[in-house]
């Protein structure tokens, strides 16, 4: 009877446990991600929003692509790459047996016209889309040589080493050419690539839904579908995330995020993201021409009591200009302290006119690096007053503060950066040289223009060896500290918030990542 | 039906929405901000931004670009969306049924209840009845949408899950789009299964949406009740021995039936154009959220073409008003 009793207890309450235990990773059932909005194109070639490149990414894949929780590039269709001695040749080595979900087979080829059509104008495809960004993307190749079925090399005009990165980036995927051919401009409504889900449908404002590609190179997905919801109200798409009407719930602001912690049916991860927020200030304009004043206001603000109050923890404060999970990160720079004293002493052997009054862009939109612009500016607006600088806050739209902020008509304005390829060279010299500083038009809105600096960057372009553009890179951080163009703000958190029921959900610092490996428990 | 009269406000449509047209043109290019610069953000750099402008055919002078405009409106082609590059008459066409679909419920709800509300309180004026209906009405008016919207979410789909809390159908589900109109399509195919689902979707979006609609009815209803009651062929109605039933509800309401006729197209009109708050709490993949985003993206052909699509909108209802007048009350006559 007893012998029984345990083999009842066994069936009933031990099997169940392990049958279903968590551990098992299994296939099959419907993700539902909920997010803040719809996508906009889904050829991520042309793609200018985050929505769109969190569907797209599903489906399309590049020749190399970053890790699954960091920003190393890996290869992805690509099996190998070499760089020629000149700097100057890249040949990569394709995949081979690899098909397009459209069974058309994946070569040389469809790489020629997936990038060919984005530099080339009298590429046949080159006039159905709008090729944005290309100096983030394809820019600097010259040429691109189909040597054979598997092998495509692209030419640069002179050595350019962060290409690697930016092929790694969205913007370089690669798609069917029957595919393109086929959709001509519309094809951003129907991406075919190579990834482990293919895209099935798409009701505008509503829902992208995506389902598992049997045939992937790879290890194939584990859910059968994906359903990317838009869920425009944050209040609504917590409720969602509460009551298990949707399994992710993205841009969730920071008093529900504390909700998701405490509730047991959801977690949370969290990693330090790429991008960087900053006050950037103009050199150009007579009083901050002058480094005593610019370092007079970076003494002069509280970055900790900003992100405890504007991002509520859910950030670090930046002394650099790109983020510590960025490699040639220079950590040994001493950033500088919070200390009202300090910056009035330098503000008075600088002479600072107290009676000058200095304007304080605010921006108008909020992003993760910036998530309440306008009551920053009130923050730094009475830092600034605390150590004797008046400044106005000047608020404009948003295309038109980024007009002229590239135009150089501000003091002092907030900015940031989403952290583009993730290398270095994106931060340093796409937003601090003394080429990117020219108006109109400027990236380097501080106007700042170090030759020593550039210098550094641009050797750092032109070198192969990691180790070596590391040291151009930690001396440029160097110069860029002491010079004080920016007062460097913070890196925020990047958050996913997910129901339990799902596993292996990762997370890249750019919160960009392929959903293949999630599973869900059934 | 005086069909010379129909002819001619439908030649004034078309005047209309040259005018509006002009008048949508310059003011959308008058608002500060470029569309190009907002496409690419913090990324722009000058020579990206120059070609775009091309592209977009930014570069142009104004007359050229509305003479482009025109051009093609004419020949139906409401020109492609900046930015996501599809024609813009594909990406209104799906979310104006979605709309249409929830303001008309919306409308249904708020006539039916707002109706017989006001009945029921200028009937029984003075009564619990009416105060405890007019209340509601004042608290209909005066409650943010947003946090009713929220609050029903949070109790209906949320605490006690008995109503889906956002979409037009549960995911996975869809029907044959014929019209667009979940209810009719689902009916049509004969899915009732997809009807029950769609009605049980509709039903939390369309109530938030009809509280204003229906308080502002309820009251003009009673109001317009009150003044009725008291007239003579009521009395005489009466007198003829006629139930109250038959008193109230054909002689009364139909004589205090033009005010609310008249509120009742107002709203319409409103409804369709303007339901951005509950389509962004409830998920709803309707027009109103896609102007306010167009308008953000400065998209002047999306929102060229539904400020048109809104324009029509606004002249038809006017005239179905007009028309129902005529229906109504024998008394009006259109003069020809």
């Amino acid at each position: 009877m007893k012998k029984w009793c345990v083999v009842l207890f066994v069936i009933v309450f031990i099997w169940p446990l392990l049958a279903f235990s968590s551990d098992n990773p299994v296939t099959g059932g419907t993700l539902i991600w909920g997010r803040g909005g719809d996508s906009v194109n889904l050829d991520l070639a042309q793609a200018t929003d985050g929505e769109s490149i969190k569907a797209g990414i599903q489906v399309l894949e590049n020749l190399v692509i970053f890790g699954k929780d960091s920003m190393d590039v890996e290869p992805q269709l690509a099996e190998s790459w070499t760089v020629s001695d000149d700097g100057m040749t890249w040949t990569f080595k394709l995949r081979k047996g690899v098909r397009f979900h459209d069974g058309t087979p994946f070569n040389a080829k469809a790489v020629y016209d997936s990038f060919a059509r984005i530099i080339d104008k009298s590429h046949p495809f080159h006039g159905y889309g709008k090729w944005v960004y290309l100096s983030l993307s394809l820019g600097q190749v010259s040429e691109i040589k189909v040597i054979d079925d598997y092998t495509i090399a692209l030419l640069t005009q002179k050595p350019y080493a962060p290409l690697l990165n930016n092929l790694a980036l969205w913007l370089c995927p690669i798609l069917s050419p029957k595919a393109m051919a086929e959709h001509k401009d519309q094809i951003g409504l129907h991406p075919v690539g190579t990834g482990p889900f293919k895209f099935v449908k798409w009701v505008k404002d509503d829902q992208i839904i995506l389902e598992r590609n049997a045939d992937y190179w790879g290890e194939k997905a584990k859910v059968d579908k994906i359903i990317l919801k838009s869920i425009p109200e944050p209040s609504a798409r917590l409720m969602a995330l509460q009551s298990g009407t949707v399994d992710i719930a993205d841009d969730l602001d920071p008093d529900s995020i504390t909700l998701v912690k405490k509730d047991a049916k959801l977690a949370v991860i969290d990693r330090p993201s790429v991008n960087v927020g900053y006050l950037a200030l103009n050199t150009e304009k007579p009083v901050l021409k002058d480094v005593r004043v610019r370092r007079a206001i970076s003494h002069a603000i509280d970055k900790e009591t900003i992100i405890k109050t504007i991002f509520q923890g859910l950030a670090i404060a930046a002394k650099n200009p790109f983020a510590p999970s960025i490699w040639g990160y220079n950590d040994a720079i001493e950033p500088y302290e919070f200390n009202p004293e300090k910056a009035k002493e330098l503000l008075e052997a600088a002479g600072f006119d107290q009676n000058e009054e200095l304007e304080l862009w605010a921006m108008p939109v909020s992003r993760a690096y910036m998530p309440e612009p306008v009551k920053t500016a009130e923050l730094i607006q009475a830092y600034l007053a605390s150590v004797g600088i008046k400044a106005k806050i000047v608020r404009l739209d948003w295309g038109t503060y980024l007009k002229k902020t590239a135009n150089g008509e501000h003091d002092m304005c907030m900015l940031g950066w989403l952290g583009g390829n993730a290398d270095p060279d994106n931060f340093l010299y796409g937003l601090l040289s003394a080429d990117t500083a020219k108006t109109p038009g400027a990236a380097n809105v501080a106007l700042w223009k170090s030759a020593e600096f550039t210098e550094l960057c641009l050797k750092a372009q032109r070198t192969f060896d990691k180790d070596e553009r590391i040291k151009y890179y930690l001396k440029a951080q160097e110069i860029f500290h002491d010079e004080a163009p920016w007062v460097p703000i913070a890196h925020s958190t990047i958050v996913r918030c997910y129901n339990k029921r799902l596993h292996d959900v990762p997370l890249r610092p750019n919160g960009l990542n392929s959903f293949q490996m999630v599973w869900k428990e059934q | 039906m005086p069909l010379g009269y129909i002819s001619r406000r439908l030649f004034h449509l078309v005047l209309i929405l040259f005018g509006v047209s002009i008048l949508v043109f310059l003011m959308l290019r008058m608002i500060p901000g470029d569309p190009a610069q907002l496409l690419l953000g913090e990324y722009a750099n000058p020579e990206e931004l120059a070609r775009l402008r091309t592209q977009l055919g930014l570069d142009k002078s104004y007359l050229t670009q509305y003479w482009i405009y025109l051009k093609n409106t004419l020949q139906g082609d409401f020109g492609n969306s900046v930015r996501t590059g599809a024609p813009v008459v594909d990406e209104i066409g799906v979310r104006l049924v979605a709309t249409i679909e929830l303001s008309m419920a919306a409308m249904l709800i708020a006539t039916l209840f707002g109706i017989a509300a006001g009945v029921v309180s200028a009937v029984k004026q003075y009564s619990i009845l009416d105060y405890a209906s007019m209340f509601l009405a004042l608290v209909g008016v005066s409650m943010p949408i947003f946090w009713l919207g929220l609050m029903l979410i949070y109790l209906l789909a949320v605490k006690f899950p008995i109503l889906p809390m956002m979409g037009r159908l549960s995911m996975g589900l869809e029907t044959t789009p014929l019209t667009g109109l979940v209810m009719i399509d689902s009916l049509i195919a004969g899915q009732f299964g997809a009807f029950w689902d769609g009605l049980r979707h509709l039903l939390l979006p369309a109530f938030t949406l009809a509280t204003i609609p229906m308080a502002i009815v309820a009251r003009i209803t009673r109001s317009s009740m009150l003044e009725v009651l008291n007239r003579d062929y009521v009395r005489t109605a009466r007198a003829k021995g006629l139930g109250e039933a038959v008193v109230i509800l054909r002689h009364a309401l139909r004589n205090a039936f033009l005010p609310v006729v008249t509120v009742l197209g107002l709203n319409l009109g409103l409804l369709l154009g303007g339901a951005v708050l509950t389509e962004t709490i409830f998920s709803w993949p309707g027009l109103g959220r896609y102007v306010v985003d167009s308008l953000m993206g400065r998209d002047y052909a999306a929102v060229q073409g539904c400020i048109l699509i809104f324009a029509v909108l606004m002249v038809l209802i006017n005239l179905a008003v007009d028309m129902i007048y005529v229906l109504l009350d024998p008394r009006i006559r259109v003069q020809e």
